[in-house]
């Protein structure tokens, strides 16, 4: 009955997919959201369920479903591990899941397609839940692809527009290059321990040597960097943001992109032998979300402004990973969820009362206009800010504190900085979008309006979330969720945290929260107070500001060092085969011409008699087969009357 | 080292000459329709008779099964002998399938000259199947060779290029000089077997079947020589590179239909795993050799898809793409490992229903559009939803995307290829990479964005034909790459017996060999 329950999870999408895949053409768009909502809403009943047992019992469980792959010494299930990790997961994947789909109900209301949206978004949940519930690296493979599947699927998902093709490319082919890093990690770890099962693969973590260790836990970073969007793959995440809203919600803040640091905090038994992996982790991590976050200080598109937090905030959790603070890692990776969703979510609902528009220079003054969305997403914007005692504070703090507890007062500057950076771009953000003139079209200010219920409600959980989603993971280090979590992330490093002591902790708590408020008031004074400052001071600088708001130019880097030369490479070497290697094989195949002087005159002598005798027969028969009569073929049947003539007289006179 | 089973019916004998046979009643016919409609039934029915043929074989065996044995030419040692094992039983399903898929694709895609298209993709089927039934190897190259004729034929007459002509004089030509090595290793390979025969007075002392072959100690050196001979056969055939500039040509000038036979069904590899591996082990594992076919292969991979990214014209991407693939088929092989020989082998199959079905699926656009090249596409997923799903589907399986066949496949070669070596397996992965690239990119840019000028809005989709094709290539797709376990059962127990092999070398000490030889030429 569990196991079956267990199963079920992932199969409930499935059959959702199936059917509005097969037959969604046949019936109305009611038929078809009841479908995928409901599908989404069983999964996350399932997955109440299995988590109210683990709760209870605290097993670890794995379910088999069937043999997959075999064959010599290898042997794949398809399987699911149920521990309290997974269930985490589940929870955060199915509820914020169903929430997003009850979301776009509203949302994509009229879009063309609409079943294909809701095809793709319930075949994106089957995959992130065998991502997250596989028992080997194999189903997490799957769902690790699938994932990047559904992605490219639902950024290319206005296919019309140019932009977004290429976008969709763009990130499907930058995650393959994180996947082939995967893959090399799962060949590391099958040749290391004969067997892809988690299981045992982590019993034995510990007979592994540093230098493998580091091995495998590197292939898998790069796997991890590929699916987070971390630096230096982050560049399609917010090119991505071409996809309809809810999918930049699901997929690009809360659950894919969350992927790499689930992936890497379920092989914290590997990387805890790889000090030097670990260092790499941290850093990638620190680098990230300093990096985007400035990146985001000046972008105009309220979506890519959103992007790139996401991208900072990722950067957060693999800092905090990279400092053996696992349990943090996911907290933070939970809040973010449910405060991002709901940013993203918000902004779509601006984005959908002003017709389409993504440009905050054209927003401005919509608080009065639309107070529910303006409300909803100012308590975001106070969870992602750090704000006490919002989600946000509680997970952000908690990684913050810990790099400085364990002596990494490096990272820890950076994660300081970072979250000032991202305090002052969210109430940017909000006070540009909100507050101040309206800078609305005059043809879309008539039209604005708030969104429908439908809307507004999943929003509202969502804003709940992010406001309580913190109180599990309290006191710091010591919660329910600590607790919960302990016997999955317990490893080598973080064991010498719970020494922290505590009056730092607090202190630490006072700096995070001073830190976010000098954000916002910063924010206020060049956005609300002095309006006109901001351009002021972008003119001082003006290269900074340039380098800034071109992303630092790394697209442009990337194209010029990996597209445009592998484009050169490919012409070249297509010049090559058409004219070298073909070339030699036209020089060969006049040495066969020469040859064919020979079969000529046997073929005129030997065999030219029995050619004619069928002809002959041809003639008579049918017309056409006359054309089929070539010297080629003639030669063809010389050579090989020749080759069996010769191979008579081997084979006698030896 | 191999029994042998039978089967109270020449089922064998049936699936290689019914084709043929219905060739020839075509023959008779002048009304289009009913040959199209014969030529279906034939194909149906040989389809069937695989089916059974599939049904029946024991899995998880090494036996050579439904096993048909007559002399034919006693005093050469020459014999009819016909049996499937683990190895060959897929390819024959294969190829009926696929036959049945190109007549339903040339039912109203060729126009001209009805009865003879049809009459030679049934020989070309007989050929085909022949191949892959064939134990003895002369009755092996008869069949090798004669598959040019028909292949010729459609290949000239009915290419829809205006480079046919020289497309299928240089596929002839170029087969044909692989195909003289191969004889003449072919040749060696009898001679050794007779050397070895008349010194411990074995009777007959001639042989050109491979069970008997398999017997037979060959020197290393000689093994060596008899190696490359073969390789040169086979790698004309696949192509592998450097070999290949055939490929491009007839696949971007042949029919479509005679694109899916020689992008599909991969005769090339085949033969080194079915003759090369068994029959020369210690060459197989030899140290130069395996560095020698390794490289290619790498190079395969690498030069393949980056050729196909820069290529605007479908059908010469699928090609190129093809090539690539093929080195991930010899990467496995001489990864000489279980999991390499696997993923090889199901590649193999796999490519029928992937690569095979992409060159569909440029069929269909080239009856749409009268091109594959992308300067007259653009744009049409909104004009044909369902040729642009499937495109990506069966994309998506060509390039690996796990719970399709050609993840099953591709992981196994490269996690064998890294077992080898951990180098052959890093520098394999990148084909993951840029077969992503190559293949959305050209989708990205056909199916994506504004339609193409001097496209027709009237366009349609996909017509109940071509959903059927498309169909059950998707089934095959998902049913490999969810469930392969009835497929990796039927080849696992001759996969194992070929690592053996190879393990085992093919000189055991002369003493030991002699009484083992003896008992089982005498039970023969």
């Amino acid at each position: 009955m569990y196991d079956l329950l267990v199963i079920l999870i992932p199969v409930f999408p499935l059959l959702a997919v199936l059917i509005n895949g097969l037959a969604g053409h046949r019936y109305s768009h009611h038929v078809a959201y009841r479908l995928a909502c409901g599908s989404v809403g069983l999964s996350f009943l399932c997955s109440v369920a299995v988590f109210a047992t683990t709760l209870r019992t605290g097993i670890t469980r794995e379910v088999v479903a069937y043999t997959w792959i075999f064959g010599g010494d290898l042997v794949v299930n398809l399987a699911f591990l149920i521990d309290p990790l997974t269930c985490v997961m589940l929870l955060v994947v199915t509820g914020v899941g169903l929430l997003i789909h009850l979301y776009s109900i509203g949302y994509m209301h009229g879009e063309e397609g609409f079943t294909r949206f809701f095809t793709y978004m319930n075949l994106f949940m089957v995959s992130m839940l065998l991502l997250v519930m596989g028992n080997n690296y194999l189903v997490l493979f799957i769902g690790w692809e699938g994932v990047g599947l559904c992605s490219y699927l639902l950024i290319g998902y206005y296919y019309d527009r140019v932009s977004a093709a290429k976008a969709a490319t763009k990130a499907f082919v930058m995650n393959r290059i994180g996947d082939a890093g995967f893959l090399l990690a799962i060949f590391l770890v099958f040749v290391n321990f004969g067997t892809l099962d988690y299981t045992e693969v982590f019993a034995r973590a510990g007979e592994l040597s540093t230098a493998t260790a580091t091995a495998i836990a590197l292939c898998l970073l790069i796997g991890a960097v590929g699916k987070s969007a971390q630096v230096p793959l982050y560049t399609w995440l917010p090119d991505a943001m071409e996809g309809p809203t809810p999918v930049s919600a699901l997929i690009h803040a809360a659950t894919m992109v969350t992927a790499g640091v689930y992936m890497i905090v379920r092989n914290h038994a590997i990387f805890d032998m790889a000090p030097v992996a670990m260092t790499t982790v941290a850093w990638v991590g620190g680098i990230t979300a300093l990096f985007a976050a400035t990146i985001g200080l000046v972008q105009n598109d309220i979506k890519r402004v959103l992007a790139y937090s996401t991208v900072s905030q990722l950067g957060y959790m693999f800092l905090a990973c990279g400092i053996g603070a696992y349990t943090a890692a996911i907290f933070h990776l939970m809040t973010h969820a449910f405060f991002k969703a709901l940013l993203f979510l918000a902004a779509g609902s601006v984005i959908h009362a002003l017709s389409g528009e993504q440009d905050i220079r054209k927003m401005g003054g919509l608080k009065a206009r639309i107070p529910m969305t303006h409300a909803l997403f100012l308590v975001g914007t106070l969870a992602i800010a750090g704000i006490f005692p919002l989600a946000g504070f509680w997970s952000k703090d908690e990684i913050m504190a810990h790099a400085f507890t364990h002596g990494h007062y490096a990272l820890y500057a950076m994660a300081v900085l970072g979250a000032l950076l991202t305090s002052f771009y969210m109430f940017r953000l909000t006070y540009l979008t909100f507050y101040g003139q309206s800078r609305v079209e005059p043809h879309v200010a008539g039209h604005i309006h708030e969104s429908p219920g439908i809307m507004i409600k999943p929003l509202l959980v969502l804003a709940v979330l992010s406001v309580i989603g913190g109180f599990p993971g309290v006191p710091p280090e010591e919660g329910w969720f600590h607790h919960f979590l302990d016997p999955v992330t317990v490893g080598v490093l973080s064991g010498a945290a719970h020494q922290g002591a505590t009056h730092p902790i607090v202190l630490l708590m006072v700096v995070a929260t001073v830190i976010a408020l000098a954000g916002w008031g910063l924010a206020h004074f060049l956005y609300s107070a002095r309006p006109e400052a901001a351009s002021q001071w972008a003119a001082r600088a003006p290269a900074a500001y340039r380098t800034l708001f071109n992303k630092y130019y790394i697209d442009e880097a990337y194209d010029a060092a990996f597209v445009e030369p592998a484009k050169r490479v490919g012409r070249i070497w297509d010049w090559f085969d058409r004219t070298v290697i073909d070339g030699l094989v036209r020089g060969v195949g006049g040495m066969t011409q020469g040859g064919s002087a020979l079969s000529t005159w046997m073929e005129k002598y030997i065999i030219y008699g029995s050619i004619n005798v069928l002809g002959y027969a041809n003639h008579l028969t049918a017309r056409s087969w006359r054309r089929l009569q070539t010297g080629m073929v003639h030669h063809y049947a010389a050579i090989i009357v020749a080759g069996l003539f010769i191979l008579l007289h081997l084979i006698l006179l030896w | 080292m191999l029994q042998e089973l039978t089967f109270g019916f020449p089922i064998l004998t049936l699936l290689v000459f019914l084709p043929l046979g219905g060739a020839l009643v075509l023959w008779l016919l002048e009304d289009g329709d009913l040959i199209k409609r014969l030529a279906l039934a034939i194909v149906v029915l040989e389809m069937g008779l695989a089916v059974v043929v599939l049904r029946s074989f024991v899995p998880d065996s090494a036996a050579m099964q439904f096993t048909e044995h007559h002399q034919w030419i006693p005093p050469l040692g020459i014999s009819y002998h016909l049996a499937v094992d683990g190895i060959s039983v897929l390819f024959v399903g294969l190829t009926a399938f696929l036959t049945i898929l190109i007549v339903l694709y040339s039912w109203d895609t060729v126009r001209g000259q009805v009865k003879e298209y049809y009459m030679a993709l049934l020989a070309l089927e007989t050929t085909i199947v022949g191949i892959f039934v064939s134990i003895d190897l002369i009755l092996f190259f008869v069949f090798w060779e004669l598959m040019l004729i028909p292949s010729y034929f459609l290949i000239k007459l009915w290419g829809t290029g205006g480079e046919r002509e020289h497309a299928a004089l240089k596929y002839v030509l170029y087969t044909l000089l692989g195909s003289v090595f191969m004889l003449l290793g072919i040749l060696l390979l009898d001679l050794n077997y007779h050397e070895w025969a008349v010194r411990y007075g074995i009777e007959p002392s001639y042989t050109f079947d491979f069970l008997h072959l398999l017997n037979a100690p060959i020197p290393p050196d000689r093994q060596l020589l008899i190696f490359w001979l073969m390789f040169l056969g086979f790698a004309f055939k696949a192509p592998l590179f450097p070999f290949h500039t055939w490929l491009p040509d007839v696949l971007g000038e042949g029919p479509f239909g005679m694109a899916v036979v020689l992008a599909g069904i991969k005769l090339g590899t085949y033969g080194f795993i079915r003759f090369s591996l068994p029959l020369l082990p210690d060459a197989s594992t030899n140290s130069v050799v395996v560095l020698v076919l390794m490289t290619l292969a790498l190079l395969a991979i690498v030069y393949g898809s980056v050729v196909a990214l820069i290529q605007p014209d479908l059908r010469r991407l699928l090609a190129f793409s093809s090539i690539g693939h093929l080195g991930f088929c010899v990467l496995g092989l001489f990864a000489l490992n279980f999991q390499g020989l696997q993923g090889s082998l199901l590649t193999m199959i796999n490519l029928g229903f992937t690569t095979a079905g992409l060159f569909f699926v440029a069929g269909f656009l080239y009856s749409r559009c009268q091109s594959t090249h992308l300067s007259a596409l653009g744009g049409l997923a909104r004009q044909v939803p369902l040729l642009a799903t499937f495109f990506l589907i069966i994309g998506l399986a060509s390039i690996g995307l796990p719970g399709t066949n050609g993840f099953v496949g591709e992981f196994l070669i490269l996690l064998g290829a890294f077992k080898a070596h951990w180098f052959y397996g890093a520098v394999g992965v990148l084909g993951v990479i840029f077969g992503a690239a190559y293949l959305l990119w050209y989708y990205e840019r056909a199916m994506f964005g504004p339609l193409a000028q001097g496209l027709n809005r009237a366009i349609v989709d996909l017509n109940a034909r071509e959903r059927l094709i498309c169909l059950s290539l998707c089934v095959m797709i998902f049913w490999i790459g969810l469930y392969p376990a009835p497929f990796l059962r039927i080849m696992n127990g001759s996969v194992q017996a070929v690592v053996e092999r190879l393990e085992r070398g093919s000189t055991p000490t002369a003493v030991a060999a002699r009484p083992l030889a003896r008992a089982e030429v005498v039970e023969e």
